[in-house]
C-alpha cells in the first residue's frame, strides 16, 4: 500500500515535470484561462450599450420631439440619421448603418391630444434577431416611460396595473455573474480532459508507454498517476478564475470555498475519467486532442452556458443528464451565487460521482485489455 | 507546356505539379486513414449542425413559472389564466407564496408571478400591482422572462380595455417589425454562424495540428532533403484540408436550406467566394501557428485561443460587437471571423448587399494575401 503511494507520487511528479518544464506549455496552461475569463467577462453579455438608430419623423411635432429626446438622452441610443422618405428605411437597415428605424406617423401628436391611441413603428435589423429583440425591448421600455409621463401630464392618471420585478441572486441581472462562475467548470474541464488524454497518448506515440509497463507500476497506479496531475492543474486554473471573478469583477461570493472545491474535485475526477477513457481509444496525440475536442464541444453547448437547458428539445435535455459540465455549472452557480451548502448540492453531486465511477472503471478495464 | 515557355521551364513545372500532387495524395491518405481527421472534418460538423439547428435556442418557450394567486377576485383569476394560456410560460397555479419560493429555491421554476390579496380592490381604484420575481442566475433568460411577463400583463390589460373594463394601454403603442427574420427565430442566425465555427475548426485547428505533428516527429526534416520546395509542401498541406473544409461548408449549406428552412436571400456564388477567402485565411493561420510553435499541444492551445474562441465570442455571431468595450472592439477588427460572420448573416438573411459585401470581402482578401505571404516566409527549409 505504502509502496503503491510512493509509486503514484513518483509518477505524479514526473507528469507534472513533463507538463511544466516547457515554458510555452506552462504559459499555455495559465494565461489562456485568465485571458478568456477577462474577455468573456467583458464580452459575453446580451445587454446592449450602443444602439445606432434612424428616425423617420413625419410629424415633427413637440410630442414626437419629446419621445425622441428620451431615446437620445439615454446613453444607449445613438441617432445616426434623420430620414425624409420611407424608401430610405431599407437603405440604412440593409447597409447596417442603423440597428433600428423608428417611424412616427403624421398624425402622432394630434391623436395623442385627442386622447386616442397613436402608433409608432419600429423596424429592426433581424440578422441577429436576439440583438434586435433586446433593442426593441429597450424602445418599448422608453415608450412605457413616455406614456406614464404623458398620462400624468394630461391628467389621465397612472396605468391601473403596475408590474414590479425583482431578480433573486443577481439583482441587476448581469450576464457576467452568470458567465464567470460557469467558466470555473468550462475552462477546467477542457484542460483536464485534454491533459489526461494527451499524457497517455504522448507516451504511446513516443513508445515510452511500453517502458512504463515493465516498471513495477500496476495499471490502476498508472491511471491515478495520470489523473492526479491534470486534476491539480484543473484546481489551479479554477482558482485563477475565482481570483479574477472576485478581485477583478468583484462578483460577490455567497457560498463556502470548501463546498466549491469539494464539488469541483468530484467534477475534475469525472473529467479525468473521461480523458483516460478517450486516451484508451486514441492511438496518437492528434487523435486524443481531436476526440477530446469533439466531446467538449457538445458538452459545452449543451451545458446551459450560452442557451438555457429548459429551451432545448426534450431529447437533448435527456442528453444533458450525462453531461458532467451541466452539473458543474449548476453547482458553481448554486455555490457561488446562491450560497447553498453541500446538502442541497446532492442532486448535482451524485450524477458526477456516477460519471466518475463509470468512466474510471471503464478506462481501467480498457487499460488492462490493451496492456496485455 | 505552352509554346511560349522554354522546354526546361515546362519540364520543371511538370515536375512541380507531380511533386505537389504526390504530397496531396499522401496527405489525403493520411486524412482518410486517421479516424480523428474524418471525425473532426465530417462527423463533428454534422453533430454541430444538428445541435445548432435543433438543440440551441435563445427563444424562450414553456418557461416554468409559479403563479401565486392570493386574491380570489374575478380580475385576478382572469390574469392568472392569461399566464396559463401564454405559450411562453408553463404556469403552475398555487395559492401559497411559501410553496412557490420553495420551488424557486430548488430551481423547479424560473420565476414567480404574485398576485396580491388586494389586487381586485386596488385595480378598481386604479392602482394594482403584480409582482414578478425571477431567478436571476441566468441573467439573459431572466430578462426575457421579465419582458414576457410584462407582455402577458399588457395583453391582458389591453383585452380588458377592449372589453370596456379598465382602459389600460397607451397612449403610444409600439408596433414592431423584425426585418429578415419576421418570426424571430434564433435558428436563423445560429445556423449561418455555425459555418464560421466549422470552417475555423477544419481550417485552423486541424491544419495546425497536422503541420505541428510533422515538425514534432521530424518528418518535415525528412521532406527537406527531397527536391520538394517549401511552397510545394504548403500547397500539399493546403489542398486536402481546403477540400475538407469546403465539404463541411457544403454540408452546412444543405442543412440550412433543406433541414432548417433558413431563408437564403443572396446568391450561392457570392457565399462560396466569401467562404473560400475565409477558409484560406484560416488555413494560413493554422500553418503559421504550427510553423511558429512546432508542438502539437502548444499549437492547438494557441489556435484555440486566437481562432476558435474569437470566432464564437468576438465575431458578432452571438454577442453584439457595438456593445463591447472599445479596447475589445479594436481587437475584433483584427479577427477574420468578424468579417466572415457579417458576410454570412447578410448573404443568408438580407441578400447580396454590395455595400456590405465589398468592404468585408476586401478585408478578408487582404488578410489572406498577408497571411499566405507570411506563411511562406516562415516555412523555410532549415532545421529548428
Amino acid at each position: 500500500m505504502l509502496d503503491s503511494i510512493v509509486r503514484i507520487i513518483a509518477l505524479t511528479r514526473k507528469e507534472l515535470l513533463a507538463i511544466l518544464k516547457d515554458p510555452r506549455s506552462r504559459y499555455s496552461l495559465l494565461l489562456p484561462p485568465i485571458l478568456q475569463c477577462l474577455i468573456y467577462g467583458y464580452v459575453a453579455t446580451y445587454d446592449l450599450n450602443d444602439v445606432p438608430y434612424a428616425v423617420l419623423d413625419q410629424d415633427r411635432s413637440a410630442a414626437s420631439g419629446q419621445l425622441l429626446a428620451r431615446l437620445d438622452g439615454s446613453r444607449v441610443f445613438r441617432r445616426v440619421a434623420d430620414l425624409n422618405r420611407a424608401a430610405d428605411i431599407s437603405r440604412v437597415i440593409n447597409e447596417q448603418r442603423a440597428l433600428l428605424v423608428i417611424q412616427i406617423n403624421q398624425d402622432f401628436e394630434r391623436r395623442l391630444l385627442n386622447g386616442s391611441q397613436a402608433d409608432i413603428q419600429i423596424i429592426a435589423d433581424g440578422r441577429n434577431s436576439n440583438t434586435a429583440g433586446t433593442a426593441m425591448g429597450y424602445v418599448n421600455a422608453m415608450v412605457e416611460a413616455f406614456n406614464a409621463d404623458w398620462r400624468a401630464a394630461h391628467g389621465q392618471g397612472a396605468p391601473p396595473v403596475r408590474l414590479t420585478t425583482r431578480a433573486w441572486y443577481n439583482p441587476n441581472l448581469e450576464t457576467r455573474w452568470h458567465m464567470i462562475p460557469a467558466l470555473i467548470g468550462t475552462l477546467t474541464m477542457l484542460q483536464t480532459i485534454l491533459l489526461t488524454g494527451l499524457s497517455v497518448a504522448r507516451e504511446r506515440e513516443q513508445g515510452t508507454f511500453d517502458q512504463l509497463l515493465v516498471t513495477p507500476f500496476r495499471p490502476p497506479e498508472i491511471m491515478v498517476g495520470k489523473a492526479v496531475p491534470s486534476m491539480l492543474v484543473g484546481i489551479v486554473q479554477a482558482t485563477l478564475v475565482l481570483l479574477v471573478a472576485q478581485l477583478w469583477f468583484r462578483i460577490p461570493f455567497a457560498g463556502s470555498f470548501f463546498t466549491l472545491y469539494a464539488g469541483l474535485s468530484l467534477f475534475l475526477l469525472a473529467s479525468a475519467g473521461i480523458g483516460l477513457l478517450l486516451s484508451s481509444v486514441a492511438a496518437t496525440m492528434q487523435q486524443a486532442m481531436l476526440y477530446s475536442f469533439m466531446l467538449i464541444m457538445p458538452f459545452s453547448l449543451l451545458s446551459g452556458l450560452t442557451t438555457p437547458v429548459s429551451s432545448m428539445p426534450a431529447l437533448l435535455q435527456y442528453f444533458t443528464w450525462i453531461n458532467p459540465l451541466r452539473y458543474a455549472i449548476d453547482m458553481a452557480h448554486r455555490v457561488y451565487l446562491e450560497g447553498v451548502g453541500l446538502q442541497l448540492l446532492i442532486p448535482e453531486l451524485w450524477p458526477l460521482a456516477i460519471i466518475a465511477a463509470v468512466t474510471l472503471s471503464a478506462s481501467s478495464w480498457m487499460f488492462r485489455h490493451r496492456l496485455t | 507546356m505552352s509554346a511560349a515557355s522554354s522546354p526546361s521551364a515546362s519540364w520543371l513545372s511538370a515536375n512541380k505539379t507531380r511533386r505537389v500532387w504526390s504530397l496531396v495524395k499522401k496527405e489525403a491518405r493520411q486524412v482518410a486513414r486517421d479516424p480523428s481527421s474524418i471525425a473532426i472534418g465530417i462527423v463533428l460538423p454534422v453533430i454541430l449542425i444538428l445541435l445548432f439547428g435543433y438543440g440551441l435556442s435563445l427563444d424562450v418557450t414553456n418557461t416554468p413559472v409559479a403563479v401565486v394567486l392570493e386574491d380570489p377576485s374575478p380580475a385576478a383569476t382572469d390574469l392568472a389564466a392569461s399566464f396559463r394560456l401564454s405559450p411562453y410560460f408553463d404556469a403552475r397555479l398555487m395559492i401559497s407564496m411559501r410553496e412557490a419560493q420553495e420551488l424557486m429555491l430548488a430551481r423547479k421554476v424560473d420565476g414567480i408571478v404574485r398576485i396580491r390579496p388586494d389586487f381586485g380592490r386596488r385595480l378598481s381604484l386604479g392602482d394594482a400591482e403584480v409582482q414578478v420575481l425571477v431567478h436571476g442566475v441566468d441573467a439573459n433568460h431572466a430578462r426575457i422572462v421579465q419582458s414576457y411577463a410584462q407582455g402577458a400583463v399588457g395583453q391582458w390589460a389591453a383585452r380588458r380595455g377592449a372589453e370596456g373594463k379598465e382602459i389600460l394601454t397607451g397612449p403610444v403603442v409600439v408596433q414592431s417589425r423584425l426585418w429578415f427574420n419576421e418570426t424571430n427565430e434564433s435558428r436563423y442566425f445560429l445556423v449561418p454562424g455555425l459555418i464560421v465555427l466549422i470552417m475555423t475548426l477544419i481550417g485552423a485547428l486541424l491544419t495546425s495540428l497536422v503541420m505541428a505533428r510533422e515538425w514534432e516527429r521530424g518528418t518535415l526534416e525528412a521532406l527537406f532533403v527531397t527536391p520538394v520546395r517549401p511552397e510545394e509542401i504548403l500547397l500539399g498541406k493546403t489542398i486536402p484540408y481546403f477540400i475538407l473544409g469546403m465539404i463541411g461548408f457544403a454540408l452546412c449549406l444543405l442543412a440550412a436550406k433543406f433541414l432548417f428552412d433558413v431563408p437564403f436571400r443572396g446568391s450561392v456564388i457570392v457565399l462560396t467566394g466569401a467562404s473560400t477567402l475565409y477558409l484560406l485565411v484560416a488555413l494560413a493561420i493554422g500553418l503559421l501557428i504550427s510553423s511558429a510553435f512546432k508542438s502539437q499541444f502548444v499549437a492547438s492551445q494557441i489556435t484555440l485561443l486566437v481562432t476558435f474562441l474569437p470566432a464564437v465570442m468576438l465575431s458578432g455571431f452571438l454577442f453584439d460587437l457595438r456593445s463591447m468595450p472599445a479596447a475589445v472592439r479594436m481587437i475584433t477588427y483584427l479577427l477574420p471571423a468578424r468579417y466572415y460572420v457579417t458576410l454570412l448573416q447578410t448573404i443568408f438573411l438580407a441578400g447580396d448587399i454590395w455595400a456590405v459585401i465589398f468592404p468585408n470581402a476586401a478585408v478578408l482578401a487582404g488578410m489572406m494575401i498577408v497571411l499566405l505571404w507570411l506563411t511562406r516566409r516562415v516555412t523555410q527549409k532549415k532545421l529548428a
